[in-house]
């Protein structure tokens, strides 16, 4: 038994082992960085969070990557869940042709689209909106909340939709005050999942911003190029996009497994 | 089980549309580009399957499509059988089992490009803390800036390192779904460990090692920021994926037409192997 449990212990000071050395590196100067190799910072210092704090373009990064993540998860989740239960409840022409159609846009690379995408958005005039990126992030994150929901879907007995039209409810008051507090994990479940791909996706955020919804990914960018390499702020900045997806996934701890186990391939 | 419906359409049209319009107009704006030629100001002359023929003859793109096939088959052959090792080691229950959890997801909840950098930091020679350690430490020489054999090792122990816990976490789901009744009938038997795995674990894993796999293999095979931001593609090209080099011509070079005829031999090609993935790995179910 105590032999088994060192793989996930090593596993995991392998996960942290990066994790740690950003974070040591954002309490050092950056002239410490580059002196030379030190395991803990020598002179500790906040001054690289301070000027995240301080500094307009840097902490509207992370204020605008925050909105569009939660728009698109709200979108995604709102527009999944009337078709997630479609695909759990009903064989309608097209279903099964459908249902892969929609897997199939997780497989296309982002590179691909990122160019069309920002011909599309500049042309319906949402570039540079919040709006634009929580809309393409859509197309990968739409298929796996279907996908997800479906499965949580499935596993609620067909009685309980019968059981509720006999008692005279109607069809939108009995989904909203019935069946969705039914499959209140499954849409946690998938939640987490749109937020996280939408959080870490910065290809098509980029492509698609240009100043007033700037994603934190161009800030980064922007200030690794300029001046040289700002690494201690690099650091600094890199520790604080970690900070919302381990509060995230903190709520969801017990469903995370769950998620994909019960959604069909 | 499921009713005939056909009303069941006004259910999936909000879906229906926003994927659509994401994904039909761009792909449209591809197929149109890749089949013709322009040489500015919006004029645009037919070019036929030119494009296509040239990007299939092209040494450059085989280079790249051999790397996308090694990396992609270098991450499956590690991180599947290492995410099923670890998640059968893991406890069943009790208070370690959620601290893990959210251990090991935390690699996923990072920005891809933030994942590039802290790799870059981490690896860099005398002053990362990998380089380091393998430089000063071991007396390897390590620097994945200058040698192709170490910038592949970097980007690969990297994605390990980022996505293996998705194996993990979807192994683990189908780990817990066995009843304990399975394994103390296995003990009545004196099944050996490896004929408990064999024949219970695994099977009960399928459908979820068959979503592991089919994630891993897509995302893989379209992988884009982590390694351009780590190497740049370099040194030289021997890092030079697939995507990296998709966006060199599209954005680099601004050779429209070429770059979309390669988009869609791209989106293709992972078209195809996922499909065959998917029912070679269900080919028992249908049965």
């Amino acid at each position: 038994m105590r032999k088994r449990s060192l793989i996930p212990i090593l596993y995991i000071a392998f996960l942290m082992l990066p994790i740690y050395w950003l974070v040591a590196m954002s309490f050092k100067t950056t002239g410490e960085i580059l002196s030379g190799f030190s395991l803990f910072p020598q002179t500790f210092t906040l001054d690289n969070y301070r000027v995240i704090f301080t500094d307009p373009t840097w902490y509207w990064g992370y204020i605008n990557s925050i909105i569009y993540v939660s728009l698109n998860t709200v979108i995604s989740i709102a527009v999944a869940l009337p078709a997630a239960y479609a695909f759990s409840r009903y064989r309608f022409l097209g279903d099964k042709q459908l249902f892969f159609w929609l897997l199939t846009n997780r497989m296309a690379p982002a590179a691909v689209f990122a160019l069309p995408f920002f011909q599309l958005y500049s042309s319906v005039g949402l570039f540079d909106t919040h709006l634009a990126v929580a809309l393409a992030h859509c197309l990968f994150n739409i298929p796996l909340a279907v996908w997800i929901l479906e499965g949580f879907m499935r596993g609620v007995p067909k009685e309980l939709d019968e059981t509720a039209y006999v008692d005279g409810y109607s069809f939108p008051r009995f989904f909203v005050t019935i069946f969705i507090p039914n499959i209140k994990a499954g849409v946690g479940v998938a939640a987490f999942f749109c937020f996280m791909f939408s959080w870490v996706e910065m290809l098509l955020a980029k492509t698609l911003t240009a100043v007033e919804a700037k994603p934190i990914a161009a800030t980064m960018t922007r200030t690794a190029s300029s001046a040289g390499y700002e690494l201690g702020l690099l650091a600094a900045a890199g520790t604080l996009t970690i900070i919302p997806g381990a509060i995230v996934i903190y709520f969801v701890r017990n469903y995370i497994a769950k998620g994909f186990a019960l959604g069909r391939v | 089980m499921r009713t005939e419906n056909q009303k069941a359409w006004f259910f999936v049209l909000p879906v229906l549309l926003l994927v659509a319009f994401n994904a039909l107009i761009p792909i449209m704006t591809v197929v149109n580009y890749s089949v013709q030629e322009t040489f500015g100001n919006n004029v645009f002359f037919w070019q036929g399957l030119d494009w296509f023929q040239q990007i299939l003859t092209s040494e450059r793109f085989h280079a790249a499509l051999g790397r996308q096939f090694l990396f992609t088959f270098l991450i499956l052959i590690i991180e599947v059988p290492l995410g099923i090792i670890v998640a059968l080691s893991m406890p069943r229950k009790g208070v370690w089992v959620p601290v893990c959890l959210v251990l090991m997801a935390l690699p996923m909840l990072i920005p891809w490009n933030v994942v590039g950098s802290m790799w870059n930091i981490f690896a860099l020679p005398n002053i990362g803390l990998l380089g380091y350690f393998m430089n000063d430490v071991l007396g390897v020489n390590y620097d994945m800036t200058q040698q192709p054999f170490s910038a592949w090792v970097t980007i690969v122990v990297m994605d390990v390192w980022h996505w293996t816990s998705l194996v993990v976490l979807l192994s683990y789901a189908g780990l817990v779904s066995i009843p304990d009744a399975y394994y103390q009938a296995a003990k009545i038997d004196g099944a050996s460990p490896w004929k408990v795995f064999r024949y219970i674990q695994l099977p009960k894993m399928k459908t979820v090692l068959t979503i592991a796999i089919l994630l891993r293999f897509m995302d893989s095979f379209n992988i884009y920021t982590e390694p351009f931001v780590l190497t740049g593609g370099g040194p030289g090209n021997s890092t030079t994926l697939l995507s990296i080099d998709l966006v060199k011509i599209a954005l680099g070079q601004f050779d429209l037409g070429p770059a979309a005829a390669m988009s869609l031999i791209y989106f293709a090609i992972t078209l195809l192997v996922s499909w065959l993935f998917y029912t070679l790995m269900t080919k028992d179910d249908a049965q």
